[in-house]
């Protein structure tokens, strides 16, 4: 096959660029429930075996079960072109010395984007104590969903890294956008 | 009435309801797939014993992890035992949390400021 070569040089320097980026898992695909708890366990195996406190732990399992639920409820596909599924995404875990920064990307319809931006200013805007209030409001007066999410889950996240949560929306075409999201766990800082 | 005994996975909890020998509890993790259908049978449950208790209740959570769509559930199971509570039954909950697991004592601490029903925290060691 002529193109091996070219190939390989693209895996080779796939591979550099996540080193450079301190990626240390990526996933492109279909987010089941199977994959979610096939990364969580594999995540969580990986941190115990590198002593990360329990706090950290149980915060970076919480992240990456919250960030692919979502995906697997509400990533939209495109129904024009193949290879985009319902529930599919891109998942990258990257860690340095201070962080781990969990991070996903799912298609979504652009219409969805105002109402998803404003959900997260608002987030980003508050902080612990603003937190811990639209949390118990958002349980008290949400109800599940069909997909059964709890419109709980960006939240949630915030107030438990007491990190804001960074995302962008890439236009893909004119009903379409590739929305990206990251939150960013502290390995060392104390989270009182 | 009806025993219900769920042996817990990596994704969904322990759940025991037994009103002859008086256990209340679910503990262990919980992120279904679907929480909806995981709870459902729970909370028909509750809502069937809430008319026939008549000792007292004592219902013991002892989770080690839960995502948001558990949190809302839970909050359902409590809103259930609060109705119990302002009925006049005999009501304790008792939210058992890792000592060192800040995440799950404030999420227990939030419960208690939303539902109004007897509630105590209770610290334990996972040694």
């Amino acid at each position: 096959m002529d193109g091996n070569n070219d190939f390989l040089e693209f895996v080779y320097s796939f591979n550099e660029s996540m080193e450079s980026k301190n990626v240390k898992l990526v996933y492109k695909g279909e987010i089941s429930h199977q994959v979610t708890k096939a990364f969580t366990s594999l995540t969580e195996t990986n941190m115990m075996v590198e002593e990360e406190s329990n706090s950290v732990q149980k915060k970076v399992f919480h992240v990456i079960v919250e960030f692919l639920q979502n995906i697997s409820k509400h990533a939209d596909y495109m129904d024009n072109e193949e290879g985009h599924e319902e529930g599919s995404g891109v998942f990258l875990v990257c860690k340095d010395e201070e962080n781990y920064v969990i991070t996903t990307g799912n298609i979504l319809q652009k219409r969805k984007e105002s109402s998803i931006a404003e959900v997260l200013d608002k987030i980003n805007s508050l902080d612990k104590e603003g937190l811990k209030a639209l949390y118990k409001q958002q349980i008290k007066e949400g109800r599940l969903s069909d997909k059964g999410g709890a419109g709980l889950g960006f939240i949630d996240i915030a107030k438990k890294t007491g990190n804001p949560l960074a995302y962008k929306f890439v236009p893909i075409n004119d009903d379409y956008s590739f929305f990206m999201i990251s939150s960013t766990i502290s390995r060392t800082q104390n989270f009182d | 009435m009806e025993v219900i005994k769920i042996v817990g996975t990596d994704d969904t909890p322990s759940v025991t309801l037994d009103v002859a020998n008086e256990i209340f509890e679910i503990s262990g993790r919980s992120l279904p797939e679907d929480v909806a259908v995981f709870y459902e049978p729970i909370l028909d449950w509750i809502d069937r014993y809430s008319e026939e208790a008549t000792g007292k209740t004592i219902f013991n959570f002892k989770l080690v992890y839960f995502n948001t769509a558990s949190s809302k559930m839970i909050l359902d199971i409590l809103l259930k035992l609060e109705e119990m509570h302002e009925a006049g039954k005999d009501v304790l909950v008792r939210w058992h949390y890792p000592e060192d697991d800040e995440d799950m004592e404030e999420a227990g601490e939030e419960y208690a400021d939303i539902v109004d029903v007897p509630f105590e925290q209770i610290s334990y060691s996972l040694d």
